[in-house]
């Protein structure tokens, strides 16, 4: 064999195993094992832990819950959706310390989905946050497991809508009608002939916003004995929407 | 007769050339042949079932209150600054003046605020978007590396020990389902949750969807809600004619959406 042929296929060998030892060395491992990727890399991304446990693992100890609501208008709505992800309190289970997953009370948690927009679909239930009972947190009515509405709204607010809606902006959303005032039955037939009454003292006022009352703290309180004396309460203040200072 | 002696040599070098040309590319494919059929039993191993996941999402259902970008977030562990989604919600209006106006503040995970006057408006909605997990991915393609790829259950998946993070996947999506990691300064996208997928659950935006406008399922069984779904509704993708085939199909969907 001539020497340039030699020369040429030693070149031609060194190429090749250049060509096998770096493919081995370069191309990672699994690599075109189902495809062109790693193989291991699914295996990377399988093993990424979870935080959403899955309605199906609530169910299981929830059962009482989940058959409440599966019969409600929440029936698609799952757990997690409102509780936040729960997988910790899924495996805290067998520990000490259960931790428990949040259970949202304020009214922001419901707006998030009930709140009006001109975006939503027609049909789905729809509140104007600023005037649908707004010191209310919407659990004190509706139950969020089996949120039907409450009963059809009738009595006062079949007339009275202007004061009903002013009162349900106000700190005395919480008050009912008949908590000032003592309505005979024959209002509802006759309203002229048999007003409902107004509060004739201020003791009524009183028992929340008298100096040393019992009602919360954010609730104003006055000296009875020095403010306003000889004057009714809703004389100077309107109870159904008072001010708000 | 040194003429003769010379040709023959060259004769032989040509043959022994081709015969070595053909030697090289024999040897790769032998191997593949070997690789193929040693790896008849990891196969069957690795894909159970031949599944096909897609996800279908009913439009008029979106009330856009960002659980599903919010269950992301959590869920996958999406950096928040400044800007990634996986998932995100946009809302459409289209006002009496012809004028339409997409919007997605926060990707929709802190709701939509007001803010057109209602009596201008023609018509509005959310359309949920995610990466649409195509068939035929453009992402897929011009990754120069092999880190992105598309599972044989057709998921498309970033190997992210793997990117280089060239960011050719970003342009090539038409979706703009595709974001760089500022942590990891490689490519991430929505991986349809195919770490809860392999332990049995759903998505996690189909988990927490509270309307029921997520659907998510295999496309290839006769019996489930996303055939049902498919059943049921018109179905459209988006930017069909790119050809390139999403999993992601949308109902009652409005021509305005692109």
């Amino acid at each position: 064999m001539p020497g340039q042929v030699k020369r040429l296929l030693i070149f031609v060998v060194i190429i090749c195993v250049l060509f096998v030892v770096s493919r081995v060395l370069l191309v990672p491992e699994g690599f075109g094992k189902y495809g062109h990727y790693r193989a291991t890399a699914i295996d990377t991304i399988i093993a990424l832990p979870i935080n959403y446990a899955g309605h199906i693992v609530c169910n299981d100890c929830h059962d009482d819950i989940a058959e409440t609501k599966d019969a409600s208008y929440h029936q698609g709505v799952n757990c997690e959706s409102c509780h936040g992800p729960s997988n910790d309190h899924v495996q805290s289970l067998e520990e000490d310390e259960i931790i428990l997953p949040s259970a949202p009370r304020d009214r922001n948690q419901c707006s998030i989905c009930h709140a009006y927009s001109p975006a939503k679909a027609t049909g789905f239930p729809q509140i104007d946050v600023v005037t649908h009972n707004p010191v209310k947190p919407c659990i004190s009515c509706h139950d969020p497991h089996a949120p039907d509405p409450p009963s059809v709204i009738g009595g006062c607010i079949a007339c009275h809508r202007g004061i009903t809606r002013t009162k349900a902006l106000s700190a005395h959303s919480n008050i009912e009608c008949n908590e000032c005032h003592t309505t005979q039955d024959e209002h509802m037939v006759n309203p002229r002939a048999f007003r409902p009454d107004k509060p004739r003292s201020r003791d009524l006022c009183g028992k929340c916003h008298a100096k040393g009352a019992t009602s919360e703290t954010f609730t104003k309180k006055v000296d009875m004995t020095e403010h306003g004396v000889g004057y009714l309460c809703w004389q100077c203040h309107f109870p159904h929407h008072p001010e708000a200072n | 007769m040194s003429n003769i002696k010379r040709e023959f040599d060259r004769r032989k070098f040509i043959k022994g050339c081709l015969l070595g040309g053909v030697g090289l590319g024999i040897l790769p494919t032998l191997s593949k042949m070997h690789e193929v059929l040693g790896s008849t039993e990891k196969l069957a191993e690795y894909v159970p079932e031949i599944r096909s996941y897609g996800m279908g999402i009913n439009v008029k259902a979106c009330i856009g209150c960002g659980k599903c970008v919010n269950a992301c977030e959590q869920e996958n562990n999406v950096p928040k600054d400044p800007m990634y989604y996986r998932t995100w919600v946009e809302r459409y209006t289209l006002l009496l003046s012809g004028e339409t106006i997409v919007e997605s503040p926060f990707g929709g995970s802190r709701g939509f605020t007001d803010t057109h006057q209602e009596s201008k408006i023609l018509k509005s909605f959310f359309v949920p978007k995610l990466c649409n997990h195509c068939k035929n991915a453009p992402c897929v393609q011009v990754c120069p590396v092999g880190a992105t790829f598309t599972t044989s259950e057709g998921v498309v998946l970033v190997d992210k020990d793997y990117c280089i993070g060239c960011s050719y996947c970003l342009q090539a999506c038409p979706y703009g389902a595709r974001f760089m990691n500022p942590i990891t300064h490689t490519a991430d996208k929505c991986t349809f949750c195919y770490h809860r997928l392999s332990r049995g659950l759903l998505p996690a935006c189909v988990e927490v969807c509270p309307t029921k406008a997520r659907i998510f399922g295999d496309t290839k069984l006769r019996s489930s809600q996303l055939t049902r779904f498919f059943r049921q509704n018109e179905i459209q993708v988006l930017k069909g004619g790119l050809n390139t085939d999403p999993q992601v199909f949308y109902a009652r969907l409005d021509g305005e959406v692109r």
